[in-house]
């Protein structure tokens, strides 16, 4: 497949290796914090909490160590945008760590870089000896008195929970990766017990640009609450899926032109745990506020049969739970085989009505964001589309 | 690769807990928070739990243990926060900021009870063809919540084969809910960690290294994962039918030994509050169910003070006086899942280990000799049952060396809840029950041997007898009523220092073959420790690996259970500190209460060495009957 990329006005506008770091070190901590502030970004891994507020807190946080964690598994369906970066951008990545470092004052980062990409892992590698002679890792970087950091890279163990920042620190602690019990927290209680912050690869990327053009600069981009621009990586029935850049609050509609699709039946947005938008909705915007994603859009044509999209996403649930506890474990098996019983006909309306409860529970009482997120499809393919999905089969009851 | 050592089992899940100020008093060391509107103020760091069962509000919960760090596993008490997307696990919700806690709304008890109907869905079992019915938390769970179909269908077959490979713990994975309570168990109380959640997703089991069978891997039969199992997944190795045959079999002659704790806790099996004491109702209950003869454990508890006393004395005597190479400190090897314990993970202390066998084996090894020599009966028809707080017993009485009466020394080890069982199904409610007699040639044993079921008392056993030998003074005037309090409690790892004086007294008989005076013990300290739960046990073992306070100690006590045999693995269930408290109490009040407190001073003890093992303590016959040797088995299975 091709993918195509959209040249943007954040990311992927022109950046020198090195300068966020430059920039950074002739700063004091508080302005570098403040600039993020000011520039309301939020973490780009999904969960969309805001990065400076927790940078402020592992800058607060008393230890005599404290990591900066790159969450570099993306594991979600659909999504491929954090390796265009690394593999094209990697000084963004790499420079966006040494800034954190500098800002919360770790010593140590680590990118815990998804299994099947393995097979960058020589070229970052290199990349990073290159930083260490030219002084962007390791002692006194840029001359900078006292500042030492530097980044190892460690293949993850191919799950996608490991994607989730505390079972990610677990695994990177050489145990199974499942999600701990919050709080506390990462920034308080993270890798081997100290201050961490874990971010999302195009968070780093984007708190370079911050760094050298200023908050003030970037929140001119996107809305009020979703600012800047994000990576989508668009895929499904379409004439240029790949990795694009856009402002937030761009219109479902518009991102649909600008990659060509058409006969556009429903638009998944945020991967096999987000939301199935119906056509009636394509002028929902890309936002935290309205459908967020942490990149992945996937678009289905009139062809596509939309019952099937959702037993493969079940499956992968049923699959990548990492089974600790009932409501994932368990209720993702149910909730596939209710899709299972529509399939064949044998359901009841009470039923499924029972599931979409069931799944709502989930939602309220798992323990980590893929349980309280993997009744996401469900729930919203079964109520967008509906008519589809039972196209007049009543069930057991016929009616 | 990671160095061997690093393979050692994990920490299971690290607590990851605000640690709670040592004095709440201070600024920020309260916190004042609301549960369903009532005002209240908590020490920073209590949990939501804590707070809700101090202030009398019930919430459910299946993986939470008192025992144990928390999980956050099950989900089912979870509760409302205010200003919170997502409902809070309360077992495993710290409270560091002031907050609104609801604990029954409607969404809390939605998600409740979907989780239950989740598990009930998964679990393969009918609650009345389940050795758990009436005590089992997953049935308490579905009551409580009112289950009264299965909302989301129920498995019809079994998933996972049952695993009763082993002599002591049956597995039937069908039946876990996933709780990790064993899994905890195992690693954080136990250091073993054999357990372990393998796989991902609905293929999610609670496994063992490689999934082989328990009895292939480095499980020391403890049984304390069995107490702590909210379900019957987890359950011991029963023998009863076949003692049922054995009673039923008129050519058959079936004695019972019983330890000092079963009889400190089987109450509870019969609705009676932990700590009361059912020593002599039980006697009458065994001899109704059909047992031909009832005999007391502590009658080789004394024996095995006696025995593993003059072999401490033997090796200090090497030691101090022929500066021989000896192995020191001593340990002892009553509690078999401690002595699998140190096979496995340090077998080069192997010879440390007391030679000495349990009371239990040893008690076999003279039922099928001295008193069938006594009585006549031909030991081939004689079956010989032990009623034990202990899974690991099962496993101790099939060790193939233990057949030194030339028969399997003990046929079966019978836990108090099986034992609670067999007397239901006689028909009898056993506090009702007259009370009645231990029967001879073995009869009444003493406090010493009875308080070997508390941890520290083999201990304060052995002091008791060592301290009269030794300096000729009575134990009571060394120590208040001769209870020996340092010993006593369930610190983890406790220690102390006995300083011999000056004077000491003349070697009484039993012992004058062995050393000609105690002079040479003049001016000693004799050290010792005591620890129960093999975590503790293992801190013991690697600080004296580095050469530590420990390895200056000269005695140790080794209990592979948490609070010792009390609280051992087939003890009936639940077992809580609070429990294990109590049943503590009875069995040192029942001591204090007792005429015969020192080993030593046993009759039966005196007069087995009279008549039988006439070459005293340690002596030949002694040495094979009543010692054994041990495997070097190592931490790596083939
Ligand atoms: C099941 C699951 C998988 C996740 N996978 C990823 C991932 O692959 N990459 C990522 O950056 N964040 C992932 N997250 C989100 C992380 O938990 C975390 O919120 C994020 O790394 C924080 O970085 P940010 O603040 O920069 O977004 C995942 C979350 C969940 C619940
Ligand atoms: S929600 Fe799913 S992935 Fe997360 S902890 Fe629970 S079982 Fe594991
Ligand atoms: S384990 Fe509990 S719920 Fe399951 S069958 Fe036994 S008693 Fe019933
Ligand atoms: S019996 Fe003891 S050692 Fe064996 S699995 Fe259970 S807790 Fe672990
Ligand atoms: S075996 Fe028992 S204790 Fe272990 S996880 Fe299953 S239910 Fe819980
Ligand atoms: S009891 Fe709290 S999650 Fe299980």
């Amino acid at each position: 497949m091709k993918k195509i990329e959209r040249k943007g006005e954040v990311i992927f506008s022109s950046y020198k290796r090195g300068e966020a770091i430059h920039k950074a070190i002739s700063m004091k901590r508080e302005d570098i914090l403040f600039e993020i502030r000011e520039s309301k970004l939020k973490g780009r891994g999904g969960a969309g909490f805001p990065t400076s507020t927790k940078w402020m807190l592992v800058s607060a946080a008393q230890a005599d160590q404290k990591y900066i964690v790159c969450n570099a598994d993306e594991g979600e369906p659909g999504t491929f945008k954090d390796r265009v970066l690394l593999l094209e951008y990697p000084e963004l990545v790499f420079d966006g760590m040494v800034v954190a470092a500098y800002t919360i004052g770790a010593k140590n980062g680590i990118v815990y870089l998804r299994g099947e990409y393995e097979y960058m892992l020589n070229s970052l590698e290199g990349y990073l000896d290159e930083m260490r002679k030219d002084n962007l890792l390791g002692k006194n970087i840029c001359g900078k008195e006292g500042f030492d950091f530097d980044i190892i890279i460690r293949l993850g163990s191919g799950a996608y929970v490991c994607g989730e920042e505390t079972a990610l620190i677990e695994s990177l602690e050489g145990n199974r990766g499942e999600a701990r019990n919050r709080p506390p927290y990462p920034v308080n209680t993270g890798f081997m017990g100290k201050p961490t912050t874990v971010n999302n690869v195009e968070t780093f990327a984007v708190v370079s640009h911050i760094v050298i053009k200023g908050g003030e600069w970037y929140k001119k981009l996107g809305t009020d609450k979703s600012t800047g621009s994000k990576l989508f990586s668009v895929s499904g029935d379409c004439d240029k899926p790949g990795v694009y850049e856009l402002p937030w609050g761009t219109k479902i509609s518009e991102l649909l032109e600008i990659v060509g699709a058409k006969n556009t039946k429903a638009v998944q947005v945020g991967g096999a745990s987000g939301i199935c938008i119906p056509k009636s909705q394509f002028d929902r915007t890309l936002a935290y506020e309205d459908a967020t994603t942490g990149g992945s859009i996937m678009i289905f044509n009139e062809e596509r049969d939309l019952l099937h999209v959702l037993k493969n996403f079940m499956e992968f649930f049923v699959e990548e739970s990492c089974g600790q506890c009932t409501p994932c474990r368990i209720g993702n098996v149910k909730l596939l085989e209710g899709v299972e019983m529509i399939e064949k006909g044998k359901f009841t309306f009470h039923h499924i009505n029972n599931l979409k409860e069931l799944g709502k529970s989930m939602q309220v009482a798992s323990k980590c964001g893929l349980g309280q997120s993997s009744p996401n499809p469900f729930i919203s393919i079964l109520e967008n589309f509906r008519e589809e999905i039972f196209n007049g089969n009543g069930g057991i009851h016929g009616k | 690769m990671e160095s061997k050592e690093k393979l050692r089992a994990p920490i299971s899940q690290k607590p990851h807990v605000v640690e709670k100020p040592k004095d709440p008093s201070y600024i920020g060391g309260t916190i004042s928070i609301e549960i369903n509107e009532k005002k209240l103020s908590v020490p920073l760091g209590t949990t939501i739990l804590e707070a809700c069962k101090e202030y009398g509000i019930h919430v459910p919960t299946l993986c939470y243990h008192e025992d144990l760090c928390m999980a956050g596993v099950c989900r089912v008490c979870v509760v409302e926060v205010e200003g919170m997307r997502t409902l809070q696990a309360s077992c495993a919700f710290p409270i560091t900021a002031p907050i609104k806690i609801k604990t029954s709304t409607p969404m809390v008890r939605k998600a409740r009870r979907h989780i239950i109907d989740l598990m009930l869905s998964e679990h393969s079992g009918e609650c009345y063809s389940c050795i758990r019915n009436s005590n089992c938390e997953l049935q308490k769970l579905a009551k409580e919540y009112g289950v009264d179909h299965y909302t989301f269908g129920h498995v019809d077959k079994p998933r996972y084969e049952v695993d009763n490979s082993s002599y002591s713990v049956i597995r039937d994975m069908s039946k876990c809910v996933l709780c990790k309570r064993c899994v905890r168990t195992c690693i954080d109380l136990q250091e073993v960690g054999v357990l372990e959640s393998l796989d991902r997703g609905r293929e999610t089991h609670i496994g063992t290294f490689l999934d082989k069978p328990l009895s292939d891997v480095i499980c020391i039969n403890c049984g304390q994962c069995i107490n702590r199992c909210p379900t019957a997944a987890l359950r011991a190795n029963d023998p009863s039918d076949e003692i049922w045959n054995a009673i039923d079999d008129p050519n058959k002659h079936v004695v019972i030994q019983t330890a000092p704790s079963p009889r400190a806790a089987i109450g509870e099996e019969f609705g009676l509050p932990a700590g009361t004491s059912m020593t002599r109702q039980m006697n009458t209950a065994l001899k109704r169910i059909g047992f031909d003869r009832v005999f007391d454990t502590n009658t080789t508890a004394d024996l095995t003070i006696i025995e593993e006393g003059t072999e401490l004395v033997i090796r200090l005597y090497k030691a101090l006086v022929k500066k021989e190479q000896v192995s020191l400190p001593q340990f002892t090897s009553c509690s078999p899942g401690w002595v699998k314990y140190l096979e496995h993970y340090y077998p080069e202390y192997i010879d440390n280990l007391s030679s000495a066998k349990s009371p239990q084996q040893m008690f076999g090894a003279l039922i099928k000799t001295f008193y069938a020599e006594k009585t006549g009966i031909d030991p081939a028809n004689i079956v010989s049952v032990a009623v034990m707080p202990c899974s690991a017993k099962k496993f101790e009485c099939n060790r193939p060396e233990m057949n030194d009466s030339g028969y399997k020394d003990v046929d079966y080890g019978l836990t108090t809840r099986e034992l609670a069982q067999m007397i239901k199904e006689a028909g009898i409610h056993l506090p009702e029950m007259p009370k009645g007699d231990f029967d001879s040639p073995f009869g009444e044993a003493s406090g010493a041997g009875l308080i070997f079921g508390a941890t520290g008392g083999v201990m304060e056993a052995a002091i008791r007898s060592i301290v009269e030998f030794v300096t000729g003074k009575k134990a009571e005037d060394v120590f208040e009523k001769a209870n020996i309090i340092p010993l006593r409690g369930f610190d983890g790892i406790k220690y102390m220092e006995i300083p011999i004086g000056n004077e000491v007294g003349t070697v009484p008989d039993i012992l004058k073959h062995l050393v000609p005076d105690w002079n040479w013990l003049k001016g000693a300290t004799l050290k010792v420790a005591v620890a129960h739960g093999t975590a503790n046990a293992k801190k013991i073992m690697d600080d004296i690996k580095a050469g530590g306070k420990f390895s200056e100690c000269h005695f140790i006590e080794f209990m592979a259970c948490p609070g010792g045999c009390l609280g051992g693995g087939g003890q009936p269930i639940p077992t809580t500190p609070e429990i294990r408290k109590k049943r503590a109490q009875a069995i040192y009040a029942e001591d204090e209460s007792l005429v015969v407190r020192k080993s030593h001073e046993n009759p039966y003890v005196i007069r087995l060495y009279e008549e039988f093992l006439k070459e005293g303590p340690c002596g030949h016959k002694s040495h094979k009957l009543l010692h054994t040797h041990y495997i070097k088995r190592g931490r790596y299975i083939a």
